[in-house]
């Protein structure tokens, strides 16, 4: 005798959290009842095989279904299909935009199209989250990415609304924008220490100091571009490594101000020679930024020629932080730069994102 | 022109995209009712479009406002071809029609599609201004309340019950008209949605109208059903019980309802000569109760009454109650006689109520049933439903002749339904034979005195157990004892009904869900041969299903069954019969004598130790249900039973003091002589399985509790959480060669499947208990069986001692038994008739019997128009007025009161919080339960009835998830659009939902599927207890919350 057609449907829909995680990490049915059964249900419930396939499919079933209202939460809350009580329709959402960190740093800043679709295999092999959800979690990226592709505004904000995401994985959300809007490269070598966290952090950083959105609100780019006149703006800092009086004061100053303090083990030594060599390249780090395929590398960069340094000279994130405050403050004393305003905007988000980034 | 309806269309949301290339539709509606259209502009290029229509103003008669449905289509606008339809929205409007009711529609509804289910959403306001016409005879009922739920409505006092209403109405279907060979899949669904709708709704205009003619106001218990008869058309069918209702809070409203002697209803025409294709099934249901063994030889036990010409009509489910003529004295007798008499004139004596105030019901008969098989035929003329009516009078006329048999003028919980297969259908009908309270039946002299008789003659808790019939000249032979409870009357040993268990019943330890499940093959067979086979079936199949829950009501330590309802589905080539009951034990009946199992060859050695095998493991199930479900009766001094019929408790002691010795028990075995022990006799292999099956059965897991009434019994202190569901299987019998015995294992496994897994799915709410379980059992193809289930989970209190927790409940109970008191102080209106119908003179006698052309005789219908009894209504007057001082004098007023300062208050609060507007974003939560009430909540208002009929039909079967991601959908849109009809009316719950049909057929080669669906309930506002009490201070934060918030999670 077997069941043909075997359904279940309750006024309130019911949502069962282990099966929707196992749906959400792209088991098939017959893999979620084998799990379900390792876990136990059938002592603990003194039910059958059957019956657990038949409660396994009925949820299958009502996933697929909402799933087409999952990727658009806030007709999740209007729709009539479904009678679910808020809380658990904000699990839902959460719970189904929820991402898996390795999975997205090694999306991070890549480009959201097929040709990457095409590349999660291997993406699946080398983090271990299985394809299927792997591809659920990229078409959110993408889906999350074209939706708030061309709005003003805060980016995480935006997300938050669209998606009704809580307010920290709207904003991982737009990092991951972010870093796939700009193109950073982030899959290079010496960048592997870097977790998505640092960059997530790093995005936010520069989306709070350098967005249009960061100044006025009612900006006219959308916040996951990097405001073109900023970046134009960027070239004037180079006076600062350009013209040799303003680069001899300004390594005065900051070594100056640095010495009392900075007079730690291992500090001392190359810092004489370090701080133009750091300084020409914090500048120009900036000033690259107006091309695309600069961009790209700024992470690059930052590692390259400022982490490396100063890892190779011991600095602890410290002996970091005392510099970069020091630095960033010291062109205030230099006599005819204009850009102050400028270059702490600029050096804010350098700042943080160098001291989040400087570990093993 | 009595009516004006308006309607305006103001947006829509989440439209399909209709237009591939710009991936958007240009989307406007058409509003239609009866034959006027009006029309939208379009709104291009938008899925959410915002039309903000002008009024669409209707001018029709009310007839028509009753009859028709509104209709609104979305469709697509295409310059160059014809616009794409995309989807529609049916409204009943009668919600409208009645004051007390809602008063807008307004809200947003799914659009649905046949063929592609819902659509996107519309949002529409709907008004009726109405006109009344009094002069005119009218042919709209307009105002006539109707109400699923099957007891006296929550904020409604029965003034009059007036009994019994049934109507039915006859069409073509559209789906067999030779049109539907040329016509889309929609096209043809949609015109079968708009005629189910039209022919409910003048269906309910038609009863509407039996109701006022008897001068009642409401239809109580109205169950209306759908006959798919195929080629031979369609049948929509009602019955109800009409009563006069006046609302709790105004209860000054004087109804001079009461000298109404009920006008003749409709006269049903007898046909003398049946229709000689029709077969009718034997004399109805050979229900029996006695034990019984299976080789006559040994049958010492009490033999089944083998219908004897006199007894062959009546069913012999009978276990009556009270044996009234002694005790209750001349009085009483007399008393008896004149309601009988009262109640006989009334063509059918029948209430679909299943609920009723404390003290209504005297004395419970035991279950009628009748069935009969006919052969459909082509219905010619859809004005002349003759052969249908016929049909259905014919079968109530048996059920009135059973519950006569009982000792009984009444049926109570009483309904009607069908099962088809090709040109056969089964005809059903059951209910409780019962006598009522003929309090209200004497003049005023002799009611003081009388009362007190009667309740000495039977005290609450236990009156209705008493036996109705003549105990010397008993209807059938059955096992008598005095009152376990009042020690004063006979009660039988075991009683089945199909009612709710009385609210004053006391009963012993928790109820549970008892199922009798059976198969029977039948030859595939044509028209006479295939019908003969049936009818010929029918008396052993409910035999057998009587045997069963026998059996296993006393496996459970029970004696007596709720709720009963036995179905017998016709299929290809097998009958299946599902009964379901609740279990309880009733605290005035004896206690059950155990289940004894006898060898047929007792020297075999190995076979006896077989038998005593099995006699133990059944002691040992008794044994745990009796603690399962907390069975401990109170141990009562042997002298004071008094009892001339041997102690059936002893021998239950006896039994389980002998459970580990098996030897002994065919020693103990006989030495009870037999005379009352329930034994089954093993004397083939078939009886060996039945045993088998008796304990296949297994207990719900820990926390969980089951009956198909509306409460349970022995659980009281429910908490507000509730989950409805639906829950359909339809399973293959892949057997090639099928017998009774595999059939009925695979029907029983399917059954139990399907209830372990409703149990696992509710695990979270535990503890909670499962209440109003339904099972529909069809029979769609030649091996499938499709099982469709209805039910809600309450969660209840498990750590609040009941005494405890009396204070919570106790408020409600106080307040329930309250409204019930009241509910109390209605005369059936029987009271008038008695009297009318006493003097009856000659020559109004020679009258009647002119007027009637139908051969019924005169002297048992209600006399049509009564000149003579001025006096008689003046007696009555006075009657009704002694009746309204009663009511003040038992300060019933004061609760009145109460609920009338709060009621106004909680619906505006509610109604405010649950406006459904165009803009708001949250949906607002229905809830939905098949019970008539909400636990922990008062319903302050009732809307109107529910009443919707759905097609779904697919051609792309595999893409949508195969059957179960079909059907599954489909039953989720189903609910969504009863949620938002009822959000529309400003209710936030339906109550007595009911899914009354579900017909799903597949063609799985054709990648094709098509499935109906029936439901209906009543739309209500609720208010939760703990807000009513806050709210004579309306908190104004609060009422400015979303009405989502305020709902609790669930349903």
């Amino acid at each position: 005798m077997s069941s043909d057609l075997d359904v279940f449907v309750g006024n309130t829909t019911l949502i069962d959290e282990e099966v929707y995680r196992l749906w959400l990490d792209g088991h098939s049915v017959a893999e979620a009842v084998a799990r379900r059964l390792r876990g136990g249900v059938l002592e603990r419930e003194g039910t059958s095989v059957a019956v657990l396939q038949s409660d396994t499919r009925d949820h299958y079933r009502t996933f697929q279904m909402l799933e087409r209202l999952l990727h658009a939460p806030p007709r999740l809350l209007q729709q009539l299909l479904f009678q679910i009580p808020p809380e658990r329709q904000a699990l839902l959402v959460q719970r189904y935009y929820a991402f898996d960190e390795a999975l997205a740093r090694e999306l991070l800043g890549k480009k959201l199209s097929k040709g990457t679709k095409k590349e999660l295999d291997e993406v699946s092999a080398r983090t271990g989250v299985g394809i299927r959800s792997c591809r659920r979690q990229f078409d959110n990226f993408k889906r999350v990415f074209k939706a708030v592709e061309e709005l003003r505004g805060p980016l995480a904000e935006n997300i938050q609304q669209l998606f009704l995401l809580p307010p920290a994985l709207a904003r991982d959300y737009a990092a991951i924008v972010f870093f796939a809007n700009s193109r950073f490269e982030t899959g290079k070598r010496r960048l592997q220490f870097l977790s998505f966290g640092d960059f997530a952090a790093c995005a936010q950083s520069m989306m709070a100091h350098w967005s249009q959105g960061a100044l006025a609100p009612e900006a006219a780019e959308p916040d996951g571009d990097l405001p073109k006149s900023f970046l134009q703006d960027l070239k004037e800092l180079k006076v600062l490594v350009s013209d040799k009086d303003l680069l001899d004061q300004h390594k005065r100053d900051t070594s100056g101000m640095g010495v009392p303090v900075l007079g730690g083990p291992g500090f001392g030594g190359s810092l004489g020679g370090g701080v133009p060599a750091l300084s020409r390249a914090l500048v120009n780090v900036g000033g690259k930024l107006t091309h695309a395929r600069d961009v790209r590398d700024f992470f690059v960069d930052l590692v390259e020629k400022v982490i490396e340094p100063c890892r190779s000279d011991k600095w602890s994130p410290g002996d970091l932080r005392l510099f970069l405050t020091h630095y960033t403050a010291a062109p205030r004393n230099l006599p005819g730069f204009r850009h102050q305003a400028l270059w702490e905007r600029y050096m804010a988000a350098i700042s943080a994102c160098l001291l989040r980034m400087y570990h093993d | 022109m009595p009516g004006k309806l308006k309607v305006k269309i103001v947006a829509g949301r989440h439209l399909p995209v209709m237009d591939r290339a710009s991936d958007l539709t240009d989307a406007f509606v058409e509003v239609k009712f009866g034959n006027t259209t009006f029309k939208t502009d379009v709104y291009p290029k938008s899925l959410n479009p915002q039309w903000n229509s002008e009024w669409f103003k209707f001018e029709v008669d009310d007839e028509e406002l009753q009859d028709e449905p509104l209709q609104i289509t979305v469709l697509d606008h295409d310059t160059y071809s014809a616009n794409d339809a995309i989807g529609k929205v049916y409204i009943d409007i009668d919600p409208l029609l009645y004051s007390e009711a809602a008063t807008v529609i307004s809200g947003w509804f799914p659009i649905y599609d046949t063929i592609h289910g819902i659509r996107g959403e519309i949002n529409v306001v709907v008004k009726v201004d109405l006109f009344n016409d009094l002069n005119r005879f009218r042919q709209s009922s307009c105002g006539v309340k109707f109400f699923c739920t099957t007891s006296i409505p929550k904020c409604y006092r029965a003034v009059v019950i007036h009994g019994f209403v049934e109507e039915l109405v006859v069409n073509e279907d559209p789906e067999y008209q030779w049109i539907d060979r040329i016509r889309t899949p929609r096209a043809s669904n949609e015109a079968r949605q708009r005629l189910i709708s039209l022919m409910s709704g003048e269906l309910q205009r038609k009863i509407g109208l039996k109701v006022l003619e008897m001068r009642g106001n409401a239809v109580v218990g109205y169950l209306q059903c759908f006959d798919l008869e195929g080629e031979s058309g369609l049948v929509v069918r009602a019955i109800g019980t009409a009563c006069t209702l006046d609302k709790l809070s105004n209860t000054s409203a004087f109804l001079p309802a009461c000298n109404s002697p009920s006008k003749e209803m409709k006269e049903i025409p007898f046909n003398e000569d049946p229709n000689p294709n029709t077969y009718s099934s034997g004399p109805s249901t050979p229900l029996k109760n006695q034990t019984y063994s299976f080789s006559p030889s040994k049958s010492y036990s009490r033999q089944s009454s083998s219908s004897d010409t006199d007894l062959s009509l009546t069913p012999k489910t009978g276990m009556g109650s009270g044996s009234a003529g002694k005790e209750g004295g001349p009085f009483k007798t007399l008393l008896r006689q004149q309601t009988q008499s009262a109640l006989e004139q009334r063509e059918f004596p029948f209430f679909t109520l299943t609920t009723f105030p404390p003290g209504f019901l005297l004395h419970v008969g035991g279950v009628v049933s009748a069935r009969s098989v006919k052969l459909l035929d082509r219905i010619h003329n859809p004005d002349e439903p003759e052969t249908r009516d016929a049909w259905w009078a014919e079968i109530r006329q048996e059920i009135k002749s059973h519950a006569k048999a009982l000792g009984c003028h009444a049926v109570v919980g009483y309904s009607e339904s069908t099962s088809i297969c090709e040109e056969v259908c089964i005809l059903s009908a059951s209910g409780t034979a019962a006598v009522l309270n003929p309090r209200f039946l004497q003049d005023g002299t002799m009611e003081g005195c009388l009362e007190q008789r009667i309740e000495e003659a039977s005290p609450p808790g236990c009156g209705f157990c008493h036996i109705p019939y003549d105990e010397l000249n008993m209807p059938f032979p059955a096992h008598l004892t005095y009152c376990y409870n009042c020690r004063k009357q006979k009660v039988p040993d075991v009683l089945f009904t199909t009612i709710d268990l009385p609210v004053e019943a006391i009963v012993v330890g928790k109820g549970c869900l008892i199922q009798a499940r059976l198969c029977r093959l039948k030859k595939k067979a044509q028209a006479e041969a295939n019908a003969t086979s049936i009818s010929n079936l029918l008396p052993f199949m409910e035999y057998e299903v009587h045997t069963q829950l026998m059996n296993k009501l006393k496996l459970r330590g029970m004696n007596a069954l709720f709720g009963l309802r036995i179905q017998i589905t016709v299929g290809e080539n097998m009958l299946m019969g599902l009964a379901s009951a609740t279990g309880v034990y009733l605290a005035a009946l004896p206690t059950p004598g155990g289940i004894q199992i006898a060898g047929k060859t007792p020297n075999d050695g190995t076979y006896e130790q077989h038998i005593s095998h099995m006699q133990k493991k059944i002691n040992d199930t008794i044994a745990k249900n009796k603690e399962l479900y907390e069975i401990n009766p109170p141990e009562l001094p042997e002298e004071i039973i008094g009892s001339p019929i041997p102690e059936p408790r002893q021998r239950s002691r006896l039994l389980r003091s002998q459970s580990e010795s098996s030897d002994e028990v065919t020693e103990l075995d006989l030495s009870h002589g037999k005379k009352d022990a329930f034994v089954l006799e093993i004397d083939d292999t078939d009886a060996m399985e039945d045993v088998h099956s008796l304990l296949t059965d297994v207990p719900p897991p820990s926390g969980f509790y089951s009956c198909n009434t509306e409460i349970m019994p022995g659980i009281n202190n429910w908490t507000p959480e509730i989950q409805m569901f639906t829950a359909v299987r339809v399973s293959r019998l892949s057997n090639i060669n099928p017998t009774n015995q595999t059939l009925n294992k695979n029907f029983n496994d399917l059954c139990e499947n399907l209830l372990k897994s409703l149990y696992f799915k509710l695990r979270s709410m535990v503890p909670c208990c499962l209440c109003h379980v339904n099972f529909t059992v069809a029979l769609p193809e030649d091996e499938l069986v499709q099982i469709a289930v209805t039910a809600v989970a309450i969660t209840y209190d498990k750590n609040q001692a009941l005494q405890a927790n009396k204070a919570p409940t106790e408020k409600s109970q106080q307040r329930a038994s309250t409204d019930n008191e009241e509910q109390l102080q209605f005369p059936l209106e029987l009271s008038s008739d008695p009297l009318s119908s006493q003097p009856f003179s000659p020559a109004k006698e020679a009258l009647e019997g002119a007027s009637s052309h139908t051969g019924i005789p005169a002297a048992q219908r209600a006399t049509s128009v009564d000149y003579s009894s001025f006096a008689d209504r003046c007696n009555s007057w006075i009657e009704l007025i002694k009746l309204k001082a009663q009511t003040i004098r038992r300060g019933s007023i004061k609760t009145t009161t109460s609920l009338e300062k709060a009621s106004p208050l909680a619906e505006g609060y509610l109604r405010h919080r649950s406006v459904p507007s165009g803009t708001n974003s949250t949906v607002s939560v229905v809830k939905m339960t098949p019970l008539s009430f909400l636990p922990g909540a008062k319903i302050t208002k009732y809307l109107g009835i529910i009443n919707m009929f759905f097609i779904r039909e697919t051609t792309s079967l595999r893409e949508e998830g195969g059957v179960s991601g079909f059907l599954h959908a489909f039953i989720a849109e189903v609910f969504a659009m009863v949620r938002a009809h009822v959000a529309a009316l400003g209710g936030n719950a339906v109550v007595s939902y009911i899914m009354k049909q579900c017909v799903f057929m597949e063609n799985p080669n054709k990648n094709q599927a098509q499935c109906l669906i029936n439901v209906s309930g009543d739309a209500v506002i609720f208010v939760r207890e703990s807000e009513l009490e806050v709210l004579p201070a309306p908190p104004p934060a609060a009422a400015a919350q979303p009405a989502g918030s305020a709902g609790d999670v669930t349903t």
